[in-house]
């Protein structure tokens, strides 16, 4: 299981490493530049040449990366451009909010939808489990920034049952749920319906797997046998789908951030690209892509905890 | 002596697309206790459906439409399902055919081994101690430490002694081997037939060894039962069964065994046509198509036919058969 762990790791840290370096091409090599943004309209071209260079932007592409990684791995992630504050303050900031936000999505979103698909496989084909088919396609059809909308416009508007906007008083624990449970309700909906789904077909699977047979000829408690010898199975897939599916809940995330007008990595990125603020945008993609590595890298370690016959790497 | 295990005239019936099926019609046989008996049949002779049928374990479109399972004198064919599932395990249980499948994967051998023990009370240590004393008693070395295995870490012959272990751990008065040789190779199957018989010896079980492999039956059993398309057609003592069938479907499946080979042939012998149509079974005996003694008499269907006290098959020309 070390041994395991140890080389999910390491793949973390290069999936890491390269991403970055690919998006940090990107972002360079788009056109436009902080100069245009920062100096304004009116600054002459000497101005902007000299500050190009006193930022180090007209330095080779490749010159410029080896210097970034060279500032990350000594744990400085650059000045924010506009306000001049270090850009880990700015992004260690927000990370916790987001954290919240995608953490609370999963565990609501994957309990609900893990009973709900081994509800539905226990009761197939009665209507039952069509209600519930048709309820996780419906979810997942929906995109998570229209129920984001609709989610503030009839639990907080309309019926006033939730906050608004923000992220609640700081240090005050309750209030921070309070404030996150409408935004993790929409990015989580779409997952209870993958869940659902993705349960049901491999309960079934594992309902017609012979050691299902087995545990039933030995007469064990149906409940036993469906909801922990054919479900501990069924979940796996499920896991392993959720691990990769962070990336598309940070994406939910961005929109959840600005319609809830949240502080978050979402909203960070938003803002500073837009400003092509580069030590931003680089330092908070570097954090949310670490974010997701190490999601994926649980899932799997929950996975192999789960399952002996994945401990095992090929 | 009391009979284990009787069927009476025991017919299931399966609801498919294309109508009814009965894929067991009027199934009998007798297990005496302490006894092992073979049930012999080629692929789709009802055999899977008849242990199905036994431990109530049908699939959702199976019932049982006729006749009874007697455990012990008293019919369990309709019990509730409390009383079914409190037989299973416990009164009746099953090495089934393919040890590579029918272990959980995800589950230590230990707590599989532990959960089937929820009837008896008892710590968790007792438990795991008994469980190792029985894996030793099949014969897998290091039982203590095989515990803490889980199945994909365990080769094919000793998943086989796992699952054989766990079917006589709650000394069943009944239990059912569903071709457990099948899935391994030859030297493989010798151990666990030699390691049937020696529980059978030590525990006194009865059992029921569900096969399509005549040496094997031939070797263990004392009393067989053939099948053929969903029917009892034969059953008495091994001995006499395959040195004087009475039935002509024994008969050529006997001549076809490839033991017998005495040279080098072209092809394996075969029974001439093929299993009938389920869905649209002929009227009569149901071999009549493919046998070579059927007469018009054969267009009624056969009862049983005592050859002696112990053996009988179902067939209109049995003296002819044996001759």
């Amino acid at each position: 299981m070390l041994h395991y762990t140890l080389q999910r790791a390491a793949l973390a840290v290069a999936i890491v490493f390269v991403a970055i370096s690919a998006l940090y091409m990107v972002m360079i090599t788009l056109p436009g530049d902080p100069t245009s943004v920062l100096l304004g309209p009116r600054a002459t071209p000497e101005i902007r040449a000299e500050f190009r260079a006193q930022m180090g932007l007209d330095d080779p592409v490749l010159m410029q990366l080896a210097q970034f990684w060279g500032r990350v791995l000594s744990g400085d992630l650059g000045t924010d451009y506009y306000r001049d504050r270090p850009v880990a303050d700015a992004v260690m900031g927000a990370l916790p909010h987001t954290v919240a936000l995608v953490v609370g999505a999963i565990v609501w979103s994957a309990t609900l939808g893990i009973l709900l698909g081994a509800f539905s496989a226990d009761n197939r084909n009665t209507w039952l489990d069509r209600v519930s088919g048709v309820l996780s396609v419906g979810f997942i059809a929906a995109p998570s920034f229209v129920v984001a909308l609709y989610a503030l416009l009839f639990f907080a508007v309309t019926l006033g049952w939730f906050p608004t906007i923000g992220a609640g008083e700081p240090g005050d624990l309750g209030s921070r749920l309070y404030h996150l449970a409408l935004p993790s309700f929409a990015i989580g909906l779409a997952w209870v319906g993958y869940v659902a789904r993705i349960v049901r077909a491999s309960m079934l699977e594992a309902l017609g797997e012979n050691y299902i047979r087995t545990a039933r000829a030995f007469g064990l408690p149906r409940r036993k046998v469906i909801y922990s010898y054919a479900l501990r199975v069924a979940i796996l897939p499920a896991v392993q789908v959720l691990g990769v599916g962070i990336g598309g809940m940070l994406s939910s995330a961005v929109f959840a951030e600005i319609v809830f007008s949240r502080p978050g990595i979402g909203s960070l990125i938003y803002d500073s690209v837009s400003g092509r603020n580069y030590p931003l945008v680089m330092g908070a993609m570097l954090v949310a892509i670490g974010f997701f590595v190490t999601c994926a890298l649980v899932a799997d370690l929950i996975n192999a905890a789960l399952d002996p016959r994945h401990r095992k790497l090929s | 002596m009391t009979d284990t295990l009787t069927i009476e005239r025991l017919s299931v019936r399966y609801d498919t697309d294309k109508g009814p099926l009965e894929a067991l019609r009027d199934v009998s046989m007798n297990v005496p206790a302490g006894q092992i008996v073979g049930v012999v049949g080629e692929s789709g002779c009802g055999k899977s459906t008849l242990i199905s049928a036994l431990l109530h374990l049908l699939p959702e479109n199976g019932r049982v439409s006729h006749g009874a399972i007697r455990l012990e004198g008293d019919n369990i064919v309709g019990a509730p399902p409390r009383r079914l599932r409190d037989l299973r395990g416990r009164d009746m249980s099953v090495v089934f055919q393919d040890p590579m499948t029918s272990l959980n994967p995800v589950l230590s051998i230990g707590r599989q081994m532990r959960d089937i023990q929820y009837r008896d009370g008892g710590s968790r240590t007792e438990k795991d101690r008994r469980s190792a004393e029985m894996l030793g008693r099949v014969g897998l070395p290091d039982p203590d430490g095989k515990l803490s295995f889980y199945p994909h870490e365990l080769s094919g012959g000793m998943r086989q002694r796992v699952a054989i272990a766990m079917a006589a751990m709650m000394q069943p008065k009944l239990l059912i081997a569903d071709e457990p040789t099948t899935a391994l190779d030859a030297t493989l199957e010798v151990q666990i037939i030699e390691l049937l018989q020696e529980l059978q010896r030590e525990l006194g079980c009865t059992i029921l060894f569900i096969s399509h492999h005549l040496g094997v039956i031939a070797e263990l059993c004392e009393r067989v039962v053939v099948m053929y398309a969903g029917e009892t057609v034969e059953e008495g003592p091994v001995a006499d069964v395959f040195l004087n069938p009475a039935h002509p479907y024994t008969r050529k499946l006997i001549e076809c065994d490839p033991g017998r080979l005495k040279q080098r042939a072209e092809t394996l012998p075969a029974i001439a046509g093929s299993l009938p149509d389920l869905t649209d079974r002929p009227k009569g005996c149901i071999f009549r198509d493919r046998c070579d003694f059927a007469t018009d008499a054969c267009a009624d269907r056969p009862d049983r036919y005592f050859v002696d006290d112990t053996h009988w098959a179902a067939c209109h020309h049995t003296d002819e058969v044996r001759k």
